[in-house]
């Protein structure tokens, strides 16, 4: 164990769990603009509950995505100095757009959001919601460009030992992250899907159980339809993006990163036709030459030969990644993943049409299987970003820098051991805590909706009250 | 002008800001259980940061990206080098994060005593840590981290109490005054040491004219600081913020004019920069995009300027 390792577990460590928070930002936060946005057009009172509802459990959530987020942004300068030296010229910029022109947007827009829904008018409110989720989603594009970077290094030079930038349209517009973007946004919306699911599929069952127990959102019929809907829908979509990215992904991979393609295979030698399996004694003939080229008959190459062609090209060293656990991790990733959005099709077939009397139910057992949409796709996105950071092991910028040469040098093992002691205490503590607060707030179900301005509040003496700043959201 | 040194005048406006703007949110998140004596009076406090603390922070991710981009060796050099301060700075951060968006959304009193610990000390730290690591960088020794450590803290405390006073009314508008007189005895000195410290890092007192400028930044800063607390007690709060304000400013000012041009010891800004490609298309798309978000920021703080007064819960 040196300080590299646990360095490398500190960065694994921490940016898993940012990513747990962070598709919930993307994804919840562009559901709850859409409720405020049918309030905004129908007027009706369930849409404002279920706004601020899903809008509190986004809260909950949001304050983690932050906090853990800042911590990314420093941990490359203080754990991976000699990347950072490296790379700072390209990889920097995008770092410095995501927080000029997307966490500005953000934290403003949804601080006015938060404390606004009395001081703005109606329609500048909805539009402070929108402005923020533009700003994630712009987030987003900007760290997986810098991360599409590492995996295909485009649009620099290396001077004197440092990559130059020489096209920042060529770094934005890499392919690599043009196929991942749409990836990763996507199975955000997924995970955002699965997670309005479960809690709308708990919400079903306790109701059928206990009908006084729970405060729905209307009285009578089934009130839960409408974001259930909404969220199949959602879910559906995008996990026909994900798919379709997912696949051209993997087609990049045949051409940029040949050794993670054969790790995630677990296919040692160079194969004409390659077979693909999706469970280990399974295998379907051409399946990984097809997905990867179009070509059935292409040739894939294996780990063993990749290693002596690298060991040719590079010098001695071992450039596999950890197999298993590559291998392990693309299936996780598609099996769990498709799950979900396979779910999300059946349960459109399975609540279709619109009788506005009575319309169709959503069976109890498939409420149940919503309180699975939660866990399937967060383990799938989890498992995605092993696949995709484990595979290019031994690199951090592939072909260019390896992790071994990235660490601190000036950094020692007690001081790593310390922070990494400090930051899985905290997170461990905190994941706890925000599991119990959203617990606990998914259970006591959509508040009714309070008066916009109390009429007892003191007027007249200069000002409003902290309360009327925020009897909704906030406090 | 060249673009290192207009990429350096960039960061140091952005550390500026970030000194000025969450100076005061560190000031109240610190002093929020001193200011209030009932859960209304609570809310009143942070209340008055509620809506900005989290634009205040994204102007140090800004900085911190922006050295990354700019200059990457400054940037791997100062964090790798103050490993375990930058470790408690981030823990700090966090929690105090957590507990600000948290404490409304708690329904016991203990979960709600849980966030006001973590914003407290998650203000406390941070505040105390910025002045120390930045004193640290500039003389290269303990006590002086120490002596600026003090000043930032109690300077931060100042300037969030003046905050408080600006944006409330009542009893905790009171509070906050006094408050402020009180920290003012220890925040003036720690500000006469620490301010006058960083242009003799320089040069010599007695040399003052090799660096004039240097030398008018920290007096100023000083002299605003002194102004901003004769103002509190007189009770015009708003010029006292102003004050205060100036005193972060111009000393975040005088701060980075003293690590011109050389931001690390053996590490000068020629050096550490990235080339004139990098530095020219982010110099296009940031003046292109400042004005924006300087006028939403703006925007927002009109929208919530008026006081807040405490609510029976
Ligand atoms: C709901 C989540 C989900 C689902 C259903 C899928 N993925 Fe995925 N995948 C991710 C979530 C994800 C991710 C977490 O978002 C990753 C991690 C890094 C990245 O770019 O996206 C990822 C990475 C990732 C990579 C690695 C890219 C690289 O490292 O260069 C490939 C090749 C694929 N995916 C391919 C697929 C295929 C062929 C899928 C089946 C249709 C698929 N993914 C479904
Ligand atoms: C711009 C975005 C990213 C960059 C620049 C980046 C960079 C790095 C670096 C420098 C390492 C250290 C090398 C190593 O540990 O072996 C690493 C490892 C790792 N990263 Fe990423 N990463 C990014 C995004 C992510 C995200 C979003 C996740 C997951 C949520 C992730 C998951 C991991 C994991 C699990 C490791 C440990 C792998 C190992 O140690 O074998 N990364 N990454
Ligand atoms: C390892 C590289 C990463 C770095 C350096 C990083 C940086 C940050 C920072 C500094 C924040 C806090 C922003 C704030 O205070 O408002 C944050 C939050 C966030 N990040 Fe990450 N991040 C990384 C990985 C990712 C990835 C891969 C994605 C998306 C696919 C992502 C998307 C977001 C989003 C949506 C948030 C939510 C909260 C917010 O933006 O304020 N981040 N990140």
């Amino acid at each position: 164990m040196d300080a590299l390792d646990l360095a490398r577990w500190q960065f694994g460590v921490t940016t898993v769990y940012h990513f747990l928070f962070v598709p919930l930002t993307i994804g919840l936060g562009v559901f709850v603009a859409g409720l405020q946005t049918a309030w905004h057009r129908t007027g009706k009172e369930h849409y404002l509950r279920l706004t601020k509802f899903f809008g509190k459990l986004f809260l909950i959530n949001f304050a983690m995505g932050v906090v853990t987020g800042i911590v990314q942004e420093f941990q490359f300068g203080m754990n991976w100095s000699e990347y950072s030296v490296f790379v700072g010229d390209v990889f920097g910029a995008p770092l410095a757009l995501e927080a000029l022109l997307a966490f500005f947007l953000e934290s403003t827009f949804l601080g006015l959001w938060i404390f606004g829904w009395d001081r703005l008018p109606k329609r500048v409110h909805l539009a402070t919601i929108w402005a923020a989720v533009i700003g994630s989603n712009l987030s987003a594009y900007f760290i997986l460009a810098a991360n599409a970077w590492m995996k295909h290094p485009v649009g620099y030079e290396v001077v004197d030992g440092r990559a130059r930038m020489t096209d920042l349209w060529a770094v934005l517009t890499n392919p690599t992250a043009t196929a991942q973007v749409p990836h990763v946004v996507a199975a955000s919306f997924v995970v955002a899907g699965g997670f309005v699911l479960a809690v709308c599929g708990y919400h079903v069952l306790r109701e059928r159980r206990d009908p006084d127990r729970t405060r729905p959102v209307r009285r009578g019929a089934d009130m839960w339809r409408t974001p259930i809907r909404a969220a199949l829908v959602m879910t559906a979509i995008a996990g026909a993006v994900v798919a379709v990215s997912g696949d051209t992904s993997a087609k990049l991979m045949y051409e940029q990163q040949p050794m993670k393609l054969a790790a995630a295979e677990g296919l040692r030698h160079d194969t004409a036709g390659a077979p693909f399996s999706p469970v280990p004694g399974v295998e379907i003939p051409m399946m990984l030459s097809l997905l990867s080229t179009n070509d059935p008959n292409a040739v894939v190459q294996g780990t063993e030969d990749l290693q002596k062609r690298f060991t040719q090209q590079f010098g001695p060293a071992d450039y596999r990644p950890n197999m298993p656990v590559v291998f392990w991790s693309f299936r996780v990733m598609i099996v769990f993943g498709l799950a979900t959005v396979g779910l999300a099709f059946l349960g459109l077939w399975l609540t279709r049409g619109r009788r506005k009397r009575n319309p169709r139910q959503v069976p109890s057992w498939l409420a149940r299987a919503f309180l699975l949409a939660l866990p399937l796709p967060t383990l799938a996105v989890v498992a995605g970003w092993l696949l995709s950071e484990i595979g290019r092991q031994p690199w951090t910028v592939q072909g260019e820098l390896l992790t071994a040469a990235s660490v601190s040098p000036g950094v020692g093992l007690g001081e790593v051991a310390v922070s990494l002691a400090l930051f899985t205490a905290l997170y461990g503590a905190l994941a706890l805590a925000e599991a119990v607060l959203i617990v606990r707030h998914v259970k006591s179900g959509p508040e009714p909706v309070a008066p916009a301005r109390r009429p007892d509040a003191p007027s007249g003496v200069g000002g409003n009250t902290a309360a009327d700043l925020q009897p909704t959201l906030m406090y | 002008m060249e673009l290192t040194t207009f990429w350096f005048a960039v960061i140091a406006f952005l550390w500026t800001g970030y000194f000025v703007l969450e100076g005061f949110d560190f000031g109240v998140g610190l002093l929020a259980p001193a200011l209030s004596r009932n859960e209304a009076e609570r809310r009143q406090v942070l209340g008055t940061i509620g809506p900005v603390w989290d634009g205040n922070e994204v102007w140090l991710i800004t900085a911190v990206g922006a050295m990354f981009a700019a200059f990457p060796a400054w940037y791997a050099g100062m964090l790798s080098s103050f490993y375990l301060p930058l470790t408690l700075v981030l823990a700090g951060l966090i929690v105090r994060g957590v507990g600000l968006e948290w404490r409304g959304k708690v329904h016991h009193a203990s979960d709600r005593a849980w966030c006001d610990l973590g914003i407290m000390v998650g203000s406390g730290l941070p505040a105390f840590l910025w002045g120390a690591v930045f004193a640290d960088l500039l003389h290269g020794d303990a006590l002086a981290a120490l002596v600026g450590g003090v000043f930032s803290l109690s300077v931060c405390a100042l300037h969030g109490a003046v905050f408080v006073a600006l944006k409330t009314t009542g009893a905790v508008r009171a509070r906050a005054r006094r408050t402020a007189m009180a920290v003012s005895a220890v925040a003036v000195p720690a500000a006469v040491i620490a301010l006058s410290g960083i242009p003799s890092a320089r040069t010599a007192v007695a040399d003052w004219t090799a660096a004039p400028w240097l030398w008018v930044c920290a007096l100023a800063a000083t002299a605003a600081l002194a102004a901003g607390v004769a103002l509190v007690w007189r009770g015009r709060e708003g010029w006292a913020f102003t004050a205060t304000a100036s005193c972060l400013a111009l000393g975040g000012l005088a701060l980075f004019g003293a690590l011109w041009p050389a931001p690390m010891p053996n590490l000068t800004v020629t050096e550490a920069a990235s080339g004139p490609y990098t530095l020219g298309v982010l110099t296009w798309i940031g003046l292109a995009a400042l004005p924006f978000v300087l006028g939403y920021q703006a925007w927002s703080y009109w929208v919530f300027r008026r006081r807040l007064v405490a609510e029976p819960v």
